[in-house]
């Protein structure tokens, strides 16, 4: 009984999934399936700097004179609309500052606090146990100053976009005039409206941030360092953001070669044990 | 109960004796995975993954008991609270990692374990009982997975939670409160996040006594083996220990490396960007999807685009995507075919390698933007599997004429030999 049940039941859920098939091939040859979105036309992959970036593969490691040039160029250019609130300045020591140096960063930089005496709100100079304040009193004050779009908190930003260390790179010189004017003509409502900057990189290729990088030597490296070009900052801040969020990332990798080391230890250890003790018993098959 | 020519337990000593007499967990454990439990010879390394799904199993509750030390279930704070674990807690990104990719290991090796059963048809008499608890087993694990995915509050997690739940409001008349009820609000928020984490946290203790449960009617007609011959004599099988013990060990150690290079060096892969943006319900994500071990599901959710003799098309892909996993629950009455292993029966095999790969496509749609042509591949893959199980399964084992079957396990590992 239960047989003849299920193959009814079965027929009709393919005859249910089916229709749903037939109604949609229909209306694809009676009106086609569309182009494809502006996005898969005019939208460009993020690729990485030349050489790609050092903490790239298994061995890779932040390279500690990009990370600092990077904090360089965050703190001098994005920190004017970008907020950082996972990382604290006694992060700074672990990209190379020593602990004088993370002091004075951060006393340098004003954060929220209360008067002692009234209790009323306040600015401070930070400390080392501070986090990043954000340049924003709260999300209406960042939309109002941004023509209506928040400027995102750059924590996690490599890791919330795809291929995000490379992603940020590209974007930061992605700026220019629109491409092909054919391809842009076909699709009118991916013209770049007022208060939006063209950049291919960016999703819909229209982006509310003014280019932040637009000439060489805009941040002024210290002796010793490479040229300040819009790419070598644009890499420099990509390499800062990546620590950011992912700080752990040279741990990880150092404390997993050592595990996978002993792993593949244990497991040779395990199969010689296990051939030693299955060698009494005839397993292979003859039929 | 176990075959007669089972090793009997022997208490060695004076405390082992006293054990034994009040409370003879040495003698369970002996019996259960130790040389007092005689398990065929023959079996290959798809029996590996028994035991992984058991070490994934803890694994999971050891990291996640972690983890829920350094977290908190408040919409304001949750994903402030995995960074903090991310960043500040000792070791704490390795315990997150390791749960997150855990989760997706547990999936990989429970669908390996699955695939095992649709195979050489594990789920035949007398093992009907195990095959129904491992089902109960996979549907705790599902529900458990998807509350987990919530708890990071990120893009995914909240949408996910919306779409998911919305998918009870497809049920007519009730729906609509039913969500409200089941999320504790109109959109996933405080209420909805801290009862995901209360179950999140019984669950996998309740998937434990299933397990439990599932390892006990196991042991009552022993393990099945690649012939699908029943166990006949004591030449058939080998003492679990130190036989499997030791095999199951490598199998143990090759998992852990795959699972080493996944945690330590690619520990995002498997997870989706929009889940490091925290939880905004005020801006929707281009493409919402669930965790890839929901994908073929999800795929077959998504097929369903017209409704169909007046019921409305989100009502048959909610039924659908249940009625999808539901349905092997009757599996060990649908196949009927006096032989297990796929090995002696040509047709069937054919039909499995169809679904493994009409599987793949379907999770391949399932991750895949709802546009074409994944809907229209998503829809006759759905179709096919349907077919498979309800039509095709019982159909099969009517007209097809299995191979001949070696007389017992020793004659098929030892041929002509065993015989003389």
């Amino acid at each position: 009984m239960i047989r003849p049940l299920s193959i009814l039941v079965g027929l009709g859920f393919s005859v249910a999934v089916l229709w749903a098939f037939g109604s949609g091939a229909y209306v694809a040859m009676t009106e086609g399936t569309g182009e494809l979105s502006a996005e898969y036309a005019i939208h460009e992959k993020p690729h990485g700097p030349e050489g790609g970036f050092s903490f790239e593969g298994p061995l890779g490691k932040f390279d500690r004179a990009q990370l600092q040039r990077g904090f360089q160029v965050y703190k001098e250019v994005c920190a004017a609309c970008h907020g950082l609130k996972f990382v604290a300045f006694r992060n700074l020591q672990e990209i190379g500052f020593n602990e004088a140096e993370v002091k004075a960063i951060a006393a340098a930089t004003p954060v929220p606090g209360i008067d002692r005496n009234t209790g009323e709100a306040t600015t401070r100079s930070g400390l080392p146990t501070d986090y990043f304040p954000s340049p924003y009193a709260n999300d209406v004050a960042a939309a109002a100053a941004n023509n209506n779009a928040i400027p995102p908190d750059l924590s996690l930003m490599t890791k919330a976009r795809k291929d995000g260390s490379n992603y940020v790179y590209s974007l930061l010189k992605g700026y220019g005039e629109p491409g092909d004017p054919e391809v842009m003509a076909k699709y009118p409502e991916f013209e770049t409206g007022a208060g939006l900057y063209f950049n291919k990189y960016f999703k819909n290729v229209n982006i509310a941030m003014a280019p932040p990088l637009t000439t060489d030597g805009q941040v002024t490296y210290a002796e010793g360092n490479p040229e300040p070009t819009i790419q070598q900052m644009s890499a420099d801040v990509a390499a800062f953001l990546s620590w950011a969020a992912e700080p752990k990332m040279e741990e990880r990798k150092k404390t997993g070669l050592w595990f996978l080391g002993f792993m593949i230890f244990v497991t040779i250890l395990a199969y010689l044990s296990k051939k030693q003790v299955w060698a009494g018993l005839k397993t292979g098959r003859k039929d | 109960m176990s075959f007669p020519w089972a090793t009997q337990y022997e208490p060695q000593n004076g405390f082992t004796k006293w054990m034994d007499e009040r409370l003879p967990l040495p003698r369970l454990v002996y019996n259960a995975v130790g040389a007092g439990y005689p398990v065929p010879r023959n079996l290959n390394y798809m029996w590996n993954f028994g035991v992984l799904a058991g070490f994934c199993l803890v694994l999971q509750i050891v990291t996640g008991v972690v983890l829920a030390m350094h977290y908190a279930a408040d919409a304001s704070v949750a994903f402030g609270k995995v960074e903090h674990i991310m960043r500040d807690v000792n070791w704490g990104w390795l315990m997150r990692y390791a749960h997150a990719n855990g989760a997706s290991f547990f999936f990989i090796v429970i669908y390996m374990h699955i695939f095992r059963g649709f195979y050489y048809s594990s789920y035949k008499a007398p093992r009907e009982m195990i095959w129904l608890l491992g089902v109960v087993i996979y549907l705790l694990m599902m529900a458990t997975g998807f509350m987990g995915y919530v708890l990071p509050w990120g893009q995914m997690s909240f949408w996910g939670a919306q779409v998911i739940t919305g998918l009870f409001e497809a049920i007519p008349l009730i729906g609509g409160p039913l969500k409200t009820r089941l999320l504790g609000g109109f959109a996933p928020d405080d209420a909805a996040l801290n009862r995901f984490f209360s179950l999140h946290y019984l669950l996998p203790f309740v998937i434990a006594g299933v397990v439990i449960l599932h390892v006990w009617a196991l042991h009552i007609p022993g393990s099945s083996n690649p012939t699908g011959v029943e166990v006949k004599q004591e030449s058939d099988t080998v003492p679990f220990h130190p036989y499997y013990t030791a095999k199951d060990g490598f199998g143990l150690g090759v998992f852990m490396i795959l699972f080493t290079i996944m945690v330590f060096f690619l520990p995002n892969m498997l997870g989706h960007p929009d889940n490091y943006i925290e939880a905004n319900p005020l801006s929707t994500p281009a493409l919402i999807v669930p965790e890839w071990y929901y994908w073929p599901f999800y795929a077959i959710l998504r097929a369903f685009t017209v409704d169909f003799m007046f019921i409305p098309a989100k009502l048959l892909g909610v039924i659908a995507m249940f009625a999808a996993i539901l349905i092997w629950f009757i599996l060990p009455w649908l196949d009927k075919s006096p032989v297990r292993s796929a090995k002696y029966r040509p047709l069937y095999r054919k039909f499995f390698w169809i679904l493994m790969v009409d599987l793949a496509v379907l999770f391949y749609c399932g991750g895949a933007p709802a546009e074409e042509p994944y809907v229209m591949m998503s829809q006759i893959a759905t179709a096919y599997y349907f077919l498979h199980f309800l039509v095709i399964l019982p159909i099969v084992s009517q007209i097809e004429t299995p191979k001949q079957l070696p007389n017992s396990i020793t004659d098929a590992v030892l041929g002509s030999e065993g015989k003389a």
